[in-house]
């Protein structure tokens, strides 16, 4: 088996901030995050998946398919966006590091699943060179 | 939904690679440079990463400042800018990188505000670093 990642960069803007909860609460537990007018970060994605080389090609995946794959799946969706604004899956779930990851797990899956010979193991994102989360697909 | 955080920190520390169970001699072999007798330093980071399933009402596995928090108290201000042959932890362990990683995942595998600890990399160098988790 092997693992391969690619990686990409994006930037966006988000804030967090819990609609049930009064506004208080919000700044209480999210701190500077809460700040409605929002903040950004230069992001990074990393997508590894795994297989075994395909005997003719020798390839897990296609470096340039995954590229297109992410640009077309998560960066088009994400880069230079506002995150709470303009993704629909943050309408509801706050865009912290932990719901980005997981949301571009559920953005690429399919196409990874669909083009066959390799499956997604591991989504993580950056959300600074310091903080960053993982998903692998776990219920 | 489980997921995992990870977050990095830097700390400064000097130490020296050497042992009572060999002579100097033996200590020189084993350890090289490291063996120097006035010992010497590195910028550590510390990778921690926390896993545990996504909180519905915050999005988060653990708190970041709450995380700063326990790493401060309990791995931060104990070895940043200290000597880690000095260390009570240290008394009777060479301080390799390998022993410090698992001394700080110790340090830490009871300690966190939530989730559980999935691994700890520690990094001596740009160029080597050590790993330890809870598989083993």
């Amino acid at each position: 088996m092997i693992f391969l990642t690619r990686r990409a960069t994006f930037s966006a803007s988000h804030y967090y901030w819990n609609d049930s909860w009064p506004a208080e609460k919000n700044e209480r537990v999210f701190g500077r995050c809460a700040n409605r007018n929002g903040h950004g970060h230069n992001y990074t994605l990393e997508v590894t998946v795994a297989g075994e080389p395909n005997p003719v090609t020798g390839f897990v995946v296609d470096l340039k398919w995954l590229k297109d794959a992410m640009e077309r799946e998560v960066l088009a969706a994400y880069d230079h966006k506002h995150l709470n604004l303009d993704a629909p899956e943050f309408k509801q779930a706050i865009p912290t590091t932990e719901n980005i990851a997981v949301a571009a797990w559920k953005r690429l899956e399919p196409a990874v699943n669909a083009a066959g010979g390799a499956r997604l193991s591991r989504i993580r994102v950056y959300e600074t060179p310091e903080i960053f989360a993982e998903y692998r697909g776990e219920a | 939904m489980k997921a995992y955080f990870g977050r990095r920190y830097m700390l400064s520390a000097s130490h020296r690679l050497h042992t009572q169970a060999l002579t100097a001699d033996e200590n020189r072999a084993a350890y090289g440079k490291c063996n120097n007798e006035h010992g010497h330093g590195h910028n550590y980071f510390v990778e921690i990463l926390v896993g545990g399933a996504v909180d519905a009402e915050t999005g988060m596995v653990v708190d970041l400042v709450e995380l700063d928090g326990t790493v401060r108290k309990k791995v931060l201000d104990r070895f940043d800018h200290a000597n880690l042959n000095l260390d009570p932890l240290f008394a009777d362990r060479v301080p390799t990188t390998e022993n410090f990683c698992t001394a700080i995942y110790d340090l830490l595998r009871h300690a966190l505000p939530a989730g559980n600890l999935e691994h700890v990399r520690v990094e001596e160098t740009e160029n080597n670093f050590f790993e330890c988790s809870a598989r083993g």
